[in-house]
C-alpha cells in the first residue's frame, strides 16, 4: 500500500482551542494511528487556527502535483476516505473543500481580501516547533535589532510605522516606547496584555495558541529599545492551550539563546515570565493588570504616573497588548514604510478581527485598516447565516457598541470607530440579526460590567447595577415613565464618575442602542413589545391549528408540561405554565408554532 | 473556620500545602499563583488553607481572603467531581446560551453555580471561553464542547453521569 504513496505528503490538523473543541483532537489521533498501522510516509502536524472556524475541524493537506488543500468538517470517520481518494488516488474530494488555491469555493473570498501581518504564521507553522518559525524568518528581527540597530533606532521605526495599540485606546507604541525608554531606573519591565476578557474576542488567543514566539520575539526586541530585563506575559486562566504553547516557546527560546542571558552573543539579556490571570475582566486596565502582578486585588488606580513612568513594583513598564507585539517583528524586517503604507491616514497597518454571532463563515480575519464594516461582513464574512436579516454589528465588546446597517460603510479604523459610537476595541465583531433584541443585548452587555466591576469607584460600582435595574424592567414589560431618559443620565455621571475604562465605557452598548435603536426600547416600554420576539416575557408561544399534525414532539419536549393535547389532535399551550423557553419552537417540524408579541397579539390569543 | 468544618468530611492534610508556601517563600508578589496550586490540591480554598497560608506567610488572613474573593477562578466552597461551564460571551448568548444554562438545570436538578448533592456536578457559567465560531459553548472539566443544542447538551451530560 505504501508504495502507491509519494514522498513528501504533509497533513496538518487545525489544532487551536476552537478546532479542538469541535473534534480536531479525535481527528489527528485518528489520522496518527491510521499512518502507523498502514506505515504510510506521511508528516502529520498540529498548528494553529487555520481561520475558516465556522468548519472546524479543518485539516490542510499538502503533496507534491496537487494544490495545497484545506477539507473542512473532517471528523475521524472520513479519514479513510481522505487517504484513499487524496493521498494514493491523488484525487481532491472538492466538496469536502473549505480553500484551495486551484478549486474555487465560495470561501474562497474569506482568504483573498485579508493581508496577513499579524497571522502571517498562525495555520501555516506547528507552534510547538520553534524551528518552524525559524524558516519564516522567526527570531531575524531579534538579530538585525541586535546587531544593527540602536535602542533610539528601534522606538524610531516603530513611531514611523504608525503602530497604534491593539488591544484598544489605540496608543502610539513607538511613543509609549519612547516614554518608558526616557524613564530613568536600572529595572524596568515589559509587560504583555494576553488578559483578553472581552466576551466575543479570541484574536490574542489564536495568537498565542498559534504563533507563540512572534509575540516573545516582539517583546524581546521591546525589551531591546526601553531597556528592560524581565518581562511578564499575563493569560487568561481560561486559555489553557496558549498557556502551554508559550511555556513551550519560552523554553525553546531560551535553549535557542534568543531569551536568556547574553542573547545571541550580545550584553543584552532578558527573561520572560507567564502570570496566570485568575479570572477578572478589569485586570485588562494596565494599572488593575500591575496590581494582580503583585499579587493583589486586581483594582485600577489613577494615572498619571503612567506605567512608563511607575509600573510593575513601581518601575518603569511598558505594556502593549499582545497583537501589537505580534506586529512588531514584521515591521522590523520590512520596514516601517511598507507598515504605514497599509491602512488610512491614522491608523496604519492591519486589524485582526474575531467574526462571530450569526456571520456565515465566522472565523479569524486580518484586513488593511480602513476596509468598511460591509465588507468585512459581506465579502469576507459571507453576510447572515440562514438568509435572515442583518440587524447590527457589536464592536468592541463590553466598551464598544452597536452599529445598524446604515452605518456599515463605516471604515475600520480607530477615529472612524470612535465617532460612530463604537470603538475599534480588541477586535471582537459580533453580527446579529433580526433574531436579536437590542435591549437585551445592551442588558448583556450592562450584566457584565456591573458584576465585573472593581467596586472602587461608586458611580462605576452602583450606576450600573442602577442601569441593569431599568434594563431589565424594560425586557420584563414593567417599564417606568421617564426610564430611558433615566438610562442616559445614568450613563453620563458613570462615564464622567469612573476611574478606569471599565467603567468610562460601561454604558456604551446601552447608549448606542439607545442611539440607533430606541423603536425598539420604545416597542417594549409602551407597546409591551419585543420586536424580535426574544425577551421572553413579552411573549407567548401559540399553536397554529391548521398546521399542528398532533405528532406530540413538543408536548415531549416540554419542560414544564404546559403543552396538552391527545396524539393526532390538535395541541395546546397553557400560557400560564409556558415559560416560553422555545423547546417546542425548536422541534416542530411542522411550522406549527408562532410566536406573538405586544399587547394587542397576546391579548387577542386564547 | 467552622462552615469549612461541615463541608470537608475529614481533617484537611496541610502537607502539600506547606510544601508549597515554602516553593513560593522566597517570590515576590506570589499570592495568586499559590492560591491557584493551593486549589488545584484541595479543588476549592478551604478556610484552614487561607489561615495556613497567613500564619506561614505574616500576611493578615483579611488580605488573603481579599485576594481570593476578588477573582472568580477562585472557589471557597468544594465542587463536584464534573465542573461545568456553561459559555455566557455575547456570541453564545445570541445563539441561545441562556437555554442551555437552563437545560442543564433541568438534567442536573441544581440551580447555576450549584452544586449537586451527591458532588458530582458543579454548574457555572463564564463570560467567555474564545470559541465563539462554535456558540453555543460549554465547558466540561477541561474538554470544550461546542454548537449546542438541547438534545446534544442533555447527551453530553448523561455521559458524564455514568
Amino acid at each position: 500500500m505504501t508504495n502507491n504513496l509519494d514522498k513528501g505528503i504533509k497533513v496538518i490538523v487545525g489544532m487551536a482551542s476552537c478546532g479542538i473543541a469541535a473534534g480536531a483532537e479525535d481527528v489527528y489521533i485518528a489520522f496518527q494511528k491510521k499512518i502507523k498501522e498502514e506505515k504510510l510516509p506521511v508528516q502529520l502536524e498540529k498548528t494553529g487556527c487555520l481561520g475558516a472556524c465556522y468548519r472546524e475541524p479543518l485539516v490542510e493537506i499538502q503533496m507534491p502535483e496537487l494544490p495545497s488543500v484545506i477539507y473542512g468538517d473532517i471528523t475521524p470517520r472520513k479519514i479513510p476516505q481522505l487517504i484513499q481518494k487524496h493521498l494514493m488516488n491523488k484525487e481532491i474530494i472538492t466538496d469536502w473543500v473549505v480553500i484551495s488555491d486551484d478549486i474555487s469555493t465560495p470561501e474562497q473570498k474569506l482568504f483573498g481580501y485579508q493581508y496577513r501581518i499579524v497571522l502571517r504564521n498562525t495555520g501555516n507553522i506547528n507552534p510547538e516547533k520553534i524551528d518552524d518559525y525559524l524558516q519564516n524568518d522567526g527570531y531575524f528581527a531579534l538579530r538585525k535589532v541586535l546587531m544593527d540597530m540602536t535602542p533610539e533606532k528601534v522606538i524610531h521605526e516603530m513611531k514611523i510605522s504608525g503602530l497604534r495599540g491593539r488591544g484598544g485606546a489605540g496608543f502610539s507604541t513607538g511613543l509609549k516606547w519612547q516614554l518608558a525608554r526616557q524613564s530613568k531606573s536600572k529595572e524596568k519591565y515589559i509587560i504583555c496584555n494576553g488578559d483578553e476578557g472581552d466576551p466575543g474576542a479570541f484574536m490574542d488567543r489564536s495568537i498565542m495558541e498559534g504563533d507563540p514566539h512572534s509575540v516573545l520575539e516582539g517583546m524581546i526586541v521591546a525589551g531591546y529599545a526601553i531597556g528592560a530585563q524581565e518581562g511578564f506575559i499575563y493569560v487568561r486562566a481560561e486559555y489553557p492551550l496558549a498557556v502551554k504553547r508559550l511555556e513551550i516557546a519560552i523554553k525553546q527560546a531560551e535553549q535557542k539563546g534568543f531569551l536568556g542571558n547574553k542573547i545571541l552573543g550580545t550584553e543584552f539579556s532578558f527573561h520572560i515570565y507567564l502570570k496566570l490571570g485568575a479570572g477578572a475582566f478589569v485586570c485588562g486596565e494596565e494599572t488593575a493588570l500591575i496590581a494582580s502582578i503583585e499579587g493583589r486585588r486586581g483594582m485600577p488606580r489613577l494615572r498619571p504616573p503612567f506605567p512608563a513612568e511607575k509600573g510593575l513594583w513601581g518601575k518603569p513598564t511598558n505594556i502593549n497588548n499582545v497583537e501589537t507585539y505580534a506586529n512588531v517583528p514584521w515591521i522590523i524586517l520590512n520596514g516601517a514604510s511598507k507598515f504605514s503604507h497599509l491602512g488610512t491616514e491614522k491608523s496604519k497597518g492591519t486589524k485582526v478581527f474575531a467574526l462571530a454571532g450569526k456571520i456565515k463563515y465566522g472565523g479569524m480575519v486580518e484586513v488593511p485598516m480602513g476596509m468598511t464594516l460591509e465588507e468585512v461582513i459581506y465579502k469576507i464574512g459571507g453576510g447572515i447565516r440562514d438568509d435572515k436579516k442583518f440587524k447590527a454589528v457589536q464592536l468592541g465588546g463590553p466598551s464598544g457598541g452597536c452599529l445598524p446597517y446604515n452605518l456599515l460603510n463605516t471604515p475600520v479604523d480607530y477615529d472612524s470607530l470612535a465617532e460612530s459610537g463604537a470603538i475599534m476595541g480588541s477586535g471582537g465583531m459580533v453580527v446579529m440579526d433580526e433574531s436579536t433584541c437590542m435591549v437585551d443585548v445592551a442588558k448583556f452587555f450592562l450584566k457584565f460590567t456591573q458584576e465585573e466591576s472593581c467596586g472602587k469607584c461608586t458611580f462605576c460600582r452602583i450606576g450600573t447595577k442602577r442601569m441593569l435595574e431599568i434594563l431589565e424592567r424594560i425586557t420584563e414589560g414593567k417599564a417606568q415613565e421617564g426610564d430611558l431618559e433615566k438610562l442616559e443620565i445614568l450613563a453620563e455621571y458613570i462615564i464622567r464618575g469612573s476611574l478606569c475604562g471599565l467603567g468610562q465605557t460601561a454604558p456604551n452598548p446601552v447608549l448606542t442602542t439607545l442611539h440607533y435603536f430606541r423603536d425598539e426600547y420604545e416597542a417594549h416600554i409602551f407597546e409591551k413589545k419585543c420586536p424580535a420576539k426574544s425577551c421572553r416575557a413579552l411573549i407567548q408561544y401559540k399553536i397554529i391549528p391548521d398546521n399542528c399534525t398532533g405528532c406530540a414532539v413538543c408536548l415531549r419536549v416540554c419542560p414544564v408540561n404546559a403543552i396538552s393535547g391527545a396524539k393526532k389532535e390538535i395541541h395546546h399551550i397553557d400560557p400560564v405554565i409556558c415559560t416560553q423557553c422555545g423547546a417546542c419552537y425548536e422541534v416542530c417540524r411542522f411550522n406549527a408554532i408562532e410566536v406573538l408579541t405586544g399587547i394587542s397579539e397576546v391579548i387577542h390569543s386564547d | 473556620m467552622e462552615a469549612s468544618k461541615k463541608n470537608g468530611p475529614e481533617e484537611l492534610n496541610l502537607q502539600p500545602l506547606d510544601k508549597l508556601i515554602s516553593k513560593y517563600a522566597s517570590i515576590k508578589g506570589a499570592i495568586i499563583p499559590l492560591l491557584q496550586e493551593a486549589q488545584k490540591i484541595y479543588g476549592y480554598l478551604p478556610a484552614e488553607a487561607l489561615q495556613r497560608i497567613a500564619d506561614k506567610t505574616n500576611t493578615d488572613v483579611s488580605q488573603i481572603y481579599g485576594v481570593a474573593t476578588f477573582y472568580t477562578q477562585f472557589r471557597l466552597e468544594p465542587v463536584g467531581k464534573h465542573l461545568i461551564r456553561v459559555c455566557h460571551g455575547t456570541a453564545c448568548h445570541v445563539s441561545g446560551a441562556e437555554r442551555i444554562t437552563e437545560v442543564c438545570e433541568e438534567e442536573l436538578s441544581i440551580k447555576d453555580g450549584e452544586t449537586s448533592d451527591d458532588l458530582q456536578f458543579t454548574l457555572g457559567s463564564v463570560a467567555c471561553l474564545g470559541c465563539c465560531s462554535l456558540a453555543p459553548v460549554m465547558m466540561i472539566d477541561e474538554q470544550t464542547h461546542g454548537r449546542l443544542t438541547d438534545r446534544e447538551t442533555r447527551k453530553i451530560i448523561r455521559k458524564f453521569r455514568k
